[in-house]
């Protein structure tokens, strides 16, 4: 069975696909509710909101999909921020004559997604458009938390002499998702990164207090992200090209590509600017957490908003922010 | 000015003239109508989606082993 | 095998220690530093890279050549090349390097932009299969490299003959290394010493495809792009330089043999003609490209398809052909890195990951 246009239509396929999908699946008392809006206990301290689309070609991936994508973007956002996430609403725009199951399988895996990480989905809404007006499935999520210690967190607060730490191996969820389109296959497990941080995070933030400022290094990959740091602190960022944590299958597909890991996607994946005094028992720390790879992989120095990497033989390559999508290249 | 990859033939398809390859645990299908005769356990050199090149290992381990033997005697 | 012992740090360090000092010397003999030119873009990138670049400056200058593929193509190639998008039931495929060329007023990813059907294929093998799956629509596909990428494309068109399609084509902008050297050697203004040749055209035209250079008693190694190979190519050129008889030296046995690939060569000389060829840069230079032969003429887009591009405008104040051949730095032009960066590049050498621009935006303080 396919989505039609009249499931978008607010009549008694819609109705259909709320009762029999949506509800069940994120199993909340909001949606039970039935109501315009759903009515939620507020808490003390700062709210954090944060909201982001996603599109992506293919929906289903290995070690993920559009869904568990959906809810794990949102919820990093807000954990990043030191937000500890409460509330997730999710807008479907389907293009008409997506399978239904597709769909089912999708929403099944946004809920676990959800439920894993401890957040609950309390509203949402479903548009259908024509065939050939959208990508399968575009999906939106807003997300709303608490911080529970406001100015704890800020890009403010870095300096110089700062150390660089990632809690495990880039480019991952980049190279899942394009296997698939390049035709590689692997000799090991190559899967998407994609998993909510909050956790995490919250354990992070309790045991370390000179955690100054992270970011999840999506879109634009670890170099942008650093880029950014570097250019609004006005600080310089020097990276260890040896530190970086990047399987050698993940370096054989991309050399096949001719793309870098640089600037690719991750989906589970914090950088954390800390203390230095603090930056090798994290590392210790977020390898306990089953996060094996993770390391310190460099360090803030006084500049003028440079991100520097270091290469093994001796040269120094100047990262800057992501210039359009990475290409596969032949030269 | 060409990008190309060092991998190791694992299968090779005589009707197509393509051969499976493994690059550091990544696998990909090549074309081999390039080359003369190729053999799974081969190293190819990979352009562009087609095999250019049989590696020579005889020189590959020769080459390294020249070197290492001069930087040791100086 | 272990190939990557090529890449090893501890044998680059023991032989960085013993090699550089020899290097010096010979530069200070000469009184002034080595200008070598090391032909491949994806030399220089590994150079940079690697910092084998930085290692050798005291003594060193290298110089980068004509070999970034989209760097050396004509401006009214490239024009051409995107007013194809243009048309009406046309899929343009191409490998990534071409999106984000300038051409004198728009570029493919505008082009997509627009609503064109540009698509990035990483093989030629893709683009016939894209024409394999649009039997509707005409697929054209730009051939841009040299030697090492032009039998790939080759093959593409001898299988769309064979299966007979009659929806694919190819536009070759296909150049040949060799003309673009000599004509640099024969160039009075140039004083190289030496040069390092690219490891990968090597393979398909062998070490007897540089018999023109041998004749021009030039001190030339064929080189391969890991660290190890970087530092032992600039060694051996040195090496060569004391000596008065030279012939080129194959410095890169593992992958490039005496005669080349012979399948290749003999399809290249099936599909395409040898033609004389615009270079950015060079203008005109006799025998240094690849056109579609008679017999395969069906499937050349300049044969079969007449579409009049705009009129060519080069970038104003861009030196990008004077910079592939070396002539001049990147860090000469004007315009480098103040109206020209890697996000808004007004020349090939900005956009392209191996023009010397790009590389020395990308590296440390323009010493790369």
């Amino acid at each position: 069975m396919r989505i039609l246009l009249a499931h978008g239509d607010g009549g008694a396929l819609t109705h259909q696909l709320v009762t029999k999908l949506f509800r069940p699946a994120f199993a909340d008392a909001a949606l039970e509710a039935e109501g315009d809006s759903a009515l939620l206990a507020s808490q003390t301290g700062q709210m954090a909101v944060t909201t982001d689309s996603f599109v992506i070609d293919p929906l289903e991936f290995p070690g993920g999909d559009i869904g568990s994508l959906a809810v794990t973007g949102t919820v990093n956002d807000l954990a990043v921020s030191g937000a500890v996430p409460a509330y997730l609403t999710v807008g479907f725009i389907v293009e008409e004559g997506l399978e239904l199951e597709c769909l089912r399988r999708i929403v099944t895996s946004m809920a676990q997604t959800a439920r894993a990480a401890g957040v609950r989905i309390v509203a949402g809404d479903t548009k259908v458009v024509e065939k050939g007006k959208g990508d399968g499935l575009f999906i939106n999520t807003t997300g709303i938390g608490w911080v529970p210690e406001s100015g704890r967190l800020g890009i403010g607060l870095i300096q110089p002499g700062d150390r660089v730490v990632i809690n495990g191996p880039i480019a991952e969820h980049a190279v899942a998702v394009l296997s698939g389109r390049a035709g590689l296959q692997f000799a090991e497990p190559v899967q998407s990164d994609c998993a909510p941080l909050n956790r995490l995070i919250h354990a992070m933030l309790e045991q370390f207090r000179t955690i100054r400022f992270m970011r999840d290094p999506t879109r634009g990959g670890v170099a942008t992200t650093l880029k950014e740091i570097a250019l609004q602190t006005g600080f310089d960022i020097a990276l260890e090209e040896a530190l970086l944590p990047v399987r050698p299958v993940i370096r054989g597909a991309l050399e096949l590509l001719g793309l870098e890991p640089y600037y690719l996607a991750n989906e589970g994946k914090v950088l954390i600017i800390v203390g230095p005094e603090e930056a090798d028992r994290l590392v210790d720390f977020l390898r306990q957490q089953d996060q094996a790879m993770a390391g310190l992989i460099g360090q803030v120095t006084i500049g003028t908003g440079n991100l520097w990497l270091q290469t093994p033989f001796g040269g120094r390559r100047n990262l800057s922010l992501m210039a359009g999508a990475p290409l596969p290249r032949i030269c | 000015m060409c990008l190309a990859v060092p991998a190791k033939v694992l299968e090779v398809d005589l009707a197509l003239s393509t051969a499976r390859v493994d690059y550091l645990g990544s696998q990909i299908t090549v074309g081999t109508a390039l080359l003369e005769a190729v053999r799974p356990g081969q190293y190819v050199l990979v352009h562009v989606g087609e095999a250019i090149a049989v590696i020579d290992e005889e020189h590959a381990h020769e080459g390294i082993a020249l070197w290492k033997e001069w930087a040791k005697e100086l | 095998m272990n190939l990557m012992a090529y890449r090893d740090q501890a044998l680059f360090a023991d032989l960085r220690q013993r090699m550089v000092p020899r290097i010096e010397a010979k530069a200070e003999t000469l009184g002034r530093k080595l200008r070598l030119m090391e032909v491949c873009g994806t030399h220089t990138v590994s150079f940079a890279k690697t910092g084998v670049k930085q290692s050798l400056a005291e003594s060193v200058e290298l110089i980068s050549g004509p070999g970034c593929p989209v760097c050396v193509t004509d401006q009214t190639d490239i024009d051409q090349m995107i007013a194809y998008a243009r048309l009406p039931g046309t899929i343009i495929a191409t490998f990534g390097d071409m999106m984000k060329v300038p051409g004198s007023t728009t570029s493919l990813y505008k082009e997509r932009a627009a609503g064109a059907d540009v698509r990035v294929v990483y093989s030629p093998t893709q683009a016939l299969a894209i024409a394999r799956a649009n039997p509707e629509r005409r697929v054209i596909f730009l051939g841009v490299g040299f030697e090492t990428t032009a039998p790939s494309v080759a093959l593409s068109i001898r299988q769309a003959k064979r299966e007979g399609l009659t929806n694919y084509l190819v536009y070759s902008a296909h150049k040949l290394t060799p003309p673009a050297l000599q004509a640099l050697v024969e160039d009075p203004a140039h004083q190289l010493d030496g040069f390092l040749l690219p490891g990968h055209v090597s393979v398909i035209i062998g070490r007897q495809g540089w018999h023109l250079l041998e004749s021009l008693n030039q001190p030339a190694v064929i080189g391969g792009f890991e660290p190890v190979d970087l530092l032992v190519s600039v060694y051996r050129i040195v090496q060569e330089m004391e000596r008065s008889e030279r012939s080129v030296i194959n410095g890169y046995p593992r992958i490039v043999q005496e005669e080349g690939n012979r399948v290749a060569q003999a399809l290249l000389a099936e599909v395409f003609t040898i033609a004389d060829t615009p270079w950015r840069g060079f203008g005109a230079l006799p025998a240094s490209g690849l056109a579609i032969a008679p017999a395969y003429q069906a499937f050349d887009a300049k044969a079969a398809l007449a579409v009049e591009p705009p009129p060519t405008r080069l970038s104003k104040g861009c030196r990008c052909g004077e910079v592939v051949k070396g002539k001049e730095s990147p860090l000469q032009c004007a315009l480098f890195g103040k109206a020209c960066t890697p996000e808004n590049p007004l020349g090939p050498c900005m956009v392209s990951t191996e023009g010397a621009c790009s590389i020395y935006f990308a590296f440390a303080g323009g010493t790369a």
